[in-house]
């Protein structure tokens, strides 16, 4: 493990990443995969929701919406 | 292995989508795409139908066809549910690529949005694998030339060896080069060029393997490279597809069985996940390389407008009160621009109602049928058009703008948090956004939400939400008994605030509802959660405004009318025919009066109710008529005799109160019962669907009835 891999839930507000990995396994990494969470990815985090949960991120020319749950399977560097 | 009905079997994908050849010179032409790229504003600018359209993703979910002429020829166009990706993640994936795969349309058309041309690509590239027979249409460039980014057209071509067509749908341009294209494709038979793929080596000498023997099964029914890569990556859904379709039931093909166990043992030895992302991975990158060479971003914050928009509507603090006052402008706006117009209406419409009686006995038709006709038939309907036409022509086009300016989603963004603690889908928000204008469409709406367990939650509550039926009610009511002994000015911001109070009333009984069926009916966990939120874009205003009156509210209208007038008549019947000396409207009246009276309503309005089950805004009218007919015969034009008229029966707050607490929550309309059946093909949760609400209203009313009385009482 490298020590800078973190999990794109921790990224803070306006700060950019790379995605590493994906922890989901099955549907769900799939769905994932779709989204555009794919290895080498640049992904920024944009905005909170009022309720703090979900988070948008800004990735491949996109905004895509989140839950932590989902943010917490995907590790970034 | 048997061949033999693949026939058959296209015909069942066919029938889905209604798509039928008049001659065979006509051709089958798919529109695909990723969600919200503008497909239904393309597909209704080429066939000149008006398929509802707006800016957010799920929009379209029931696929429409529609016929463009171009050249003399005839071009059956089929709308095909947004998606990202074929690989069968939802329903909507799985018939989008069922009919691309078995649907043997001559040519598909993937629309792709300019100003994300990267992820769209994607979804080209997976089409690519399975069919040449392609225009890629880059809809938006007028979007993407707002936002300074440039696309070289002729590179993607060249890069993706198919015709590919800028256009800017919604001001028609570049309409004609794409039907020329298209009709350049499937007429002169147009070369396109095979393109380089950009997998895992790996992947690639194992689809060497697969390829020759997929090839001897499936013939040149489909690509036999594609069902290679897919058998690759187990896909549960697409071997179904293949059994229904094509009759083939590939892995249980010996040669098939061996290939695969040596693939995995020797080349991809790796967990099926791996496999999956290498797939996917070599879509990406390629997807990436395209994009690369294609589009140069002129202005690198191209978004940040939008992020700063987002900023204000989606933060912590201004959120949600955002949210709450555009909801109470909206009916603001609506409630005090309808008041006169629906006076002047109902005014003109009782005027006519007179002359009509006189004209009718001049020409000699009897009393009775005169009667019938007249205070049967024409008043209710009157009633239904003066209370319902300007409410609906000022909310449809308001909530339409709204819609088309990208906002919708950014209220599921601000509301998940909420659904995820009730464990269900921040979508669900969007198909409530629906349910305003007509449960129904809230309830068909409903397939945006992947997980069943959650969209069988949505569909259960979409009822809360007080469909265009049930404002007139509502309105009428707050405006009679709450609103009007206040100043005018002030008048419709108290209505106003009252109804907005019920719509979050409405909301909240939703969460709870929610939260209880995931503790019982429906146990589980809340699923994932993703959404795309849209780049804002300025609404075309009068375009909004002429579409959304006379596709939804005339369409609503004339649907309410219908059922009104039969209505209409069957009250009249009612209270007309006499049982000795009782009309059966009392006899029925009385017999539910002890029971209603429990809950805070009487006898004439639960069965008001009952009666405007085919329609609630006949719920109204019936109550009116009701008091009409067993007595007091007093005319009314306005909302203050008729207030006179409720009061003379008997109506106080309370009753005012519980009318419209029973009207948010009650049994859905026909049509929503009809179409909940439909969504759900069960008996049992259409039954469940119609009590639970009902049962929460019965228990709200007798609640609030007897902690009133007893408060009274003591007193």
């Amino acid at each position: 493990m490298n020590e800078n891999l973190k999990l794109l839930s921790k990224l803070e507000i306006g700060k950019k990443a790379i995605v590493k990995s994906l922890l989901a396994k099955g549907k769900k990494r799939r769905r994932l995969l779709d989204l555009g969470f794919v290895k080498g990815t640049i992904i920024e985090a944009v905005q909170k929701s009022p309720g703090g949960d979900p988070t948008a991120y800004f990735i491949r020319g996109t905004l895509i919406a989140i839950r932590s749950e989902d943010a917490n399977l995907i590790c970034i560097s | 292995m048997g061949l033999t009905s693949q026939d058959s079997g296209m015909n069942v994908v066919k029938s889905n989508f209604n798509v039928k050849k008049n001659s065979n010179d006509d051709k089958i032409i798919a529109v695909a795409g990723n969600p919200n790229v503008g497909k239904s504003t393309l597909f209704n600018a080429l066939t000149g139908m008006n398929q509802h359209t707006g800016n957010w993703p799920g929009k379209t979910v029931t696929n429409a066809s529609g016929v463009c002429r171009y050249k003399d020829k005839n071009f059956i166009l089929v709308d095909l549910p947004g998606t990202y990706s074929l690989m069968a993640n939802s329903v909507e994936e799985e018939v989008a690529r069922d009919f691309i795969c078995f649907g043997n349309p001559d040519l598909v058309t993937v629309v792709v949005d300019a100003t994300c041309l990267e992820r769209n690509l994607n979804l080209v590239l997976q089409i690519l694998e399975i069919t040449n027979r392609v225009v890629v249409c880059v809809n938006l460039l007028d979007e993407a030339e707002k936002k300074k980014i440039v696309i070289d057209l002729d590179e993607l071509s060249l890069q993706l060896g198919v015709p590919v067509v800028g256009t800017s749908a919604r001001s028609k341009k570049g309409i004609d080069e794409l039907m020329q294209e298209i009709y350049e494709m499937t007429f002169m038979n147009k070369k396109t060029y095979k393109i380089k793929s950009n997998y895992d080596e790996k992947i690639e000498r194992a689809v060497e393997l697969l390829e020759p023997e997929v090839k001897r099964i499936v013939g040149d029914k489909i690509n036999a490279r594609w069902v290679s890569l897919r058998l690759l990556d187990i896909d549960g859904p697409l071997k179904n597809s293949l059994l229904n379709c094509l009759n083939i039931d590939i892995l249980e093909d010996k040669e098939i069985k061996l290939i695969m166990q040596k693939i995995k043992n020797e080349i991809l030895i790796e967990k099926d996940d791996y496999i999956r992302d290498l797939l996917v991975e070599g879509i990406v990158g390629r997807a990436e390389e395209i994009y690369g060479k294609c589009v140069v971003l002129k202005d690198k914050f191209y978004s940040s407008k939008d992020r700063k928009i987002d900023k204000i509507l989606t933060s912590k603090a201004t959120g949600i009160p955002i949210m709450i006052a555009l909801l109470f402008v909206i009916f603001w706006i609506t409630l005090s621009g309808a008041n006169y117009p629906s006076e002047l209406l109902s005014n003109g419409l009782f005027f006519i109602q007179d002359k009509l009686t006189i004209l009718l006995s001049n020409i000699g038709v009897p009393i009775w049928l005169n009667d019938m006709l007249v205070k049967g038939i024409y008043r209710t309907v009157a009633w239904v058009v003066s209370v319902m036409l300007p409410p609906m022509a000022i909310f449809f086009p308001l909530f339409t703008l709204l819609e088309d300016s990208g906002y919708l989603p950014r209220i599921a963004f601000n509301l998940d948090k909420y659904f995820k603690k009730a464990c269900a889908h921040g979508k669900q928000a969007l198909t409530m956004c629906m349910g305003f204008g007509c449960n129904a469409c809230g309830v068909i709406g409903c397939r945006i939400i992947d997980s069943p367990r959650e969209r069988l939650i949505a569909i259960l509550t979409n009822n809360f939400v007080p469909c265009n039926g049930r404002f007139p009610t509502l309105i009428s009511i707050i405006t009679m008994f709450f609103a009007g002994t206040i100043m005018l000015p002030y008048q419709s911001f108290v209505s106003t605030l009252i109804l907005t109070g019920i719509i979050i009333l409405g909301v909240f009984v939703t969460l709870v509802v929610s939260k209880i069926l995931s503790k019982t009916l429906l146990k589980g966990v809340p699923s994932s959660f993703s959404l795309e939120m849209p780049p804002y874009r300025r609404p075309q205003f009068l375009k909004v405004i002429v579409r959304s009156i006379f596709d939804r509210t005339l369409f609503v209208l004339g649907r309410a009318v219908i059922v009104a007038a039969p209505a209409g008549l069957l009250i009249w019947l009612l209270s007309n025919i006499f049982i000795n000396d009782v009309s059966i409207l009392s006899y029925c009246a009385n017999f539910l009066d002890p029971f209603a009276r429990l809950i805070g309503l009487d006898g004439i309005i639960l069965m008001a109710f009952i009666l405007g089950f085919p329609a609630n805004e006949i719920v109204m009218p019936i109550i009116i008529m009701g008091y009409l007919c067993t007595g007091n015969l007093t005319e009314f034009s306005n909302l203050d005799e008729l207030h006179q008229l409720l009061v003379g029966n008997g109506w106080t707050w309370l009753t005012a109160t519980c009318t419209m607490l029973f009207s948010l929550m009650h049994f859905p309309c026909g049509t929503t019962c009809l179409t909940i059946k439909k969504e759900t093909g069960s008996t049992k949760w259409t039954v469940i669907s119609f009590l639970l609400p009902t049962v929460i209203g019965i228990l709200t009313c007798f609640a609030l009835t007897t902690v009133v009385r007893v408060v009274e009482a003591l007193i």
